[in-house]
């Protein structure tokens, strides 16, 4: 896969791992604005505000801000956390996303996965193990639309559709199945990403791939350009 | 024996979590009905305000009303807190849209770490909960309102009403979570026989008559709570939010009947409003508790015009606030004349039988109090207040909001915005532009016909006319250049078009004429009575027929 985290580590097992899919048809345009609105929405039941350490062992979290953002392409809101840094992050993993996905070569389909991730350290030689315990995939289908009638019904839809997707993710948070425990100060880095300055997701990985048109996935559009010019 | 595993300091935290979490739900709730976009903002450092670690506003008025519902206690099996979302029309009609449940249920989890993990997992709740307000329909119907309709919250305590909502409303489970004295959950049952009335449906012209089904124009529970609205403009910071008048004159009341439904006009008065009201032509009714309103549906022309809040924000649009009744301490007070010119002594009327307690009199919320008035004949809008003197003590500021509806709901533009185009009317581009306003719109108010013929007549005579811009057509409209669709002229020798201009003017059909039709009529009425003549010689043979069919 493709990791748009810059923080890589070896693959590990997927015990204890909870895994969702959602699945949605779009138009080109509404790529971005769906990805966005379901991975926000997940992001938002999975960050924290900042923790602050005291002495002791006890510490004190920071505020989470929430704002409303509307959907251009889609008729559609969600709420997602206030915070620039986060936004920035998934815009731009979801901007890759949509270019492989809407560039040639591709038939459309592909799928764009978070999850969500712990770090075991393990001693030299071996590096740190990423242990699952959340994967969400959402699947993409891009549909091509004649006239502006359908493009309209296909606005309403999406939202429909999207509204859906927000109840199904929404019913998995309520589950409150595993999470990772609250960590020490000298694990919180094995848990949370604490690289943001206002607020603090678990730690997550975006990853792609985009399904060509024989059905079997690429895992990027390079290799594919590659075989295509090793068969000239 | 159940609660003695719980410390006294758990105990403690779990309440005064629980009181926090139903507060800060009603928050979320109404907030997100208010009909913008929220939005706050993330603090590294705590503050040590921010309740469940999410900066959720608190809007003081809500938080208010949300209190007194709760009245000091929290939900508990049986006893649960609901927020009502409804949706009122220019009109007045209103209807309920949903109902916010916050209930606890005897499930206990006696493990559970009150002052952590139900903490946090209260704090995921109302994160799902800023969630879902967002995806049920009534978000989007509430992001627009503010001419046709607004919408207005109420917040109730106790068992939870959902009759309200019409059939196979639908119900959204926004989560749960467990604690040692019971299992909270918090769902949302919504109305879904509005989703026909999407907001393109509010926002077209011309509107639509009648789209309003299975709304409760007679509420069935009358003893409730007022409601109120949810697009009112708090004050930016948690100061002056409540509106504040110069003079607290005299408090309109309402007073709306259950039975009969009448022509009423809501008019919310403001209080330095200094054209005095008109007079009141009609009786009105007894007053009942808050908001049993009922009226119809009626073609009178009554004008709506939103007036702004006097203090705050400028464009409320269409603050409503429904409160209730009379004067919880003085229910027989009225202001006689003299008060305010031109309003009419009103009999004193005997609240009905409810706890004062339950109408929301005279706080400092009560900006806007409603009066009933009936319309007047005359085109012009006629309001009445039905002043009360509300002993309150608090300033209140009242708004007037007199209601324009021509024929036809929802249609709240201004005049000179609808044009023939707007309408949907066939070849509308092609009517004269000089007609603007609805009042010479023939769709709305057809022309009289010619006082000597009648246009069937007229056409008779025409001579085969070209059909265009010749006075035996409609006169309202004119044919200025006539390009069907789908057809061309240098196909055939005769187009489309040409056809049409040929034969639009045909002659009418002989039997149809007016004359002659007159005349066969005068026939058959003469030859009545011989046909019953010749009828009842044969009497029996048709009574042996209709024998062969039994």
């Amino acid at each position: 896969s493709c990791p748009l985290s810059s923080r890589c580590c070896a693959p590990s097992g997927t015990m204890n791992c909870r895994a969702e899919v959602l699945e949605v048809s779009v138009e080109g345009r509404q790529v971005e604005e769906a990805m966005l609105a379901v991975l926000h929405t997940i992001l938002l039941h999975r960050s924290t505000g900042k923790f602050h350490y005291k002495k002791e062992g006890t510490y004190s979290i920071g505020t989470v801000g929430t704002q409303d953002v509307d959907c251009d392409f889609i008729d559609f809101a969600y709420v997602r956390v206030s915070s620039e840094e986060l936004d920035r992050a998934l815009r731009k993993a979801v901007r890759e996303f949509k270019d492989a996905l809407c560039g040639s070569g591709s038939d459309g389909m592909g799928q764009i996965s978070l999850e969500f991730y712990q770090k075991k350290k393990s001693r030299w030689p071996f590096s740190d193990e990423c242990i699952l315990w959340e994967l969400w995939t959402i699947k993409v289908n891009v549909v091509n639309l004649a006239n502006e009638q359908e493009r309209q019904i296909c606005r309403e839809k999406v939202g429909e559709k999207l509204c859906e997707k927000i109840i199904n993710i929404v019913e998995v948070m309520n589950r409150h199945e595993y999470l990772p425990k609250m960590p020490t100060q000298s694990e919180v880095d094995n848990v949370f990403d604490t690289s943001l300055k206002d607020v603090q997701p678990y730690l997550y990985k975006i990853s792609y791939q985009i399904t060509d048109s024989l059905g079997s996935s690429v895992t990027t559009t390079m290799r594919r350009l590659i075989k295509d010019t090793l068969a000239l | 024996a159940m609660d003695t595993d719980l410390s006294s300091q758990d105990r403690k935290d779990l309440d005064k979590f629980i009181k926090f979490f139903a507060l800060k739900t009603v928050q979320v709730i109404v907030q997100a009905r208010l009909g913008e976009k929220i939005c706050t903002r993330s603090s590294s450092s705590p503050t040590g305000s921010d309740w469940f670690n999410l900066a959720i506003k608190d809007i003081p008025e809500v938080t208010h009303e949300a209190k007194k519902a709760l009245a000091g206690q929290l939900p508990a099996v049986g006893r649960s807190m609901c927020v009502e979302i409804s949706l009122k029309t220019s009109e007045g009609d209103s209807m309920e849209l949903e109902i916010w449940c916050l209930e606890m249920n005897e499930k206990c989890d006696k493990e559970i770490k009150v002052s952590y993990t139900v903490y946090n997992r209260l704090s995921l709740l109302l994160k799902s909960l800023l969630a879902i307000t967002r995806v049920t329909p009534a978000y989007r119907l509430s992001r627009k309102q503010g001419h046709e309709y607004v919408i207005l919250y109420r917040i109730y305590f106790g068992e939870v009403q959902l009759s309200g909502l019409g059939e196979g409303f639908q119900t959204v489970r926004v989560g749960t979570v467990g604690t040692p004295v019971g299992t909270i959950t918090l769902s949302c049952a919504y109305r879904i026989n509005l989703a026909f009335m999407s907001t393109r449906q509010f926002e077209r012209t011309p509107p639509i008559m009648g789209i309003i089904i299975d709304h409760f124009v007679d509420r069935p529970f009358p003893s409730s709570s007022p409601m109120h609205p949810c697009n009112y403009r708090a004050g930016e910071d948690s100061g002056a939010v409540y509106p504040s008048v110069e003079d607290s004159q005299e408090v309109c009341t309402t007073s709306f009947s259950t039975s009969p439904p009448s022509q009423c006009v809501f008019t919310v008065t403001k209080a330095h409003f200094q054209t005095p009201p008109p007079v009141v032509t009609d009786t009105l009714k007894v007053p009942v508790m808050g908001l049993a309103f009922s009226h119809q549906l009626s073609s009178s022309r009554l004008s709506y015009q939103p007036a702004a809040l006097g203090v705050g924000s400028a464009d409320m649009g269409y603050p409503v606030l429904f409160t209730g009744g009379l004067n919880a301490a003085h229910p027989h007070q009225l202001i006689g004349p003299g008060k305010e010119g031109g309003v009419p002594p009103v009999p004193n009327q005997p609240a009905h039988g409810t706890q004062a307690d339950q109408e929301r009199m005279c706080t400092p919320l009560d900006g806007v109090h409603y009066s009933a008035a009936t319309p007047s004949s005359s085109e012009d809008t006629e309001t009445v207040s039905n002043s009360s003197e509300g002993k309150c003590g608090s300033p209140h500021d009242l708004l007037e909001t007199i209601f324009v509806r021509k024929v036809g709901a929802f249609v709240n533009k201004p005049i000179n915005q609808v044009t023939m185009a707007n309408l949907d009317i066939p070849f509308a581009m092609f009517a004269p532009k000089n007609v603007e306003l609805e009042d010479n719109d023939p769709m709305v108010n057809p022309p009289e016909s010619p006082d000597t013929e009648s246009p069937l007549q007229g056409s008779l005579h025409s001579e085969g006319s070209s059909g265009s811009s010749t006075g035996n057509t409609h006169d309202d409209f004119v044919m200025i250049d006539f390009k069907p669709a789908f057809s061309k002229d240098d196909i055939l020798p005769m187009d489309l078009g040409t056809f049409y201009r040929e034969f639009q003017n045909p002659p009418q059909l002989s039997s149809l004429s007016i004359d002659i039709g007159a005349q066969s009529m005068a026939e058959d009425l003469d030859s009545l009575p011989e046909k019953l003549a010749v009828h009842e010689k044969n009497v029996k043979e048709f009574d042996a027929f209709v024998e062969t069919l039994q």
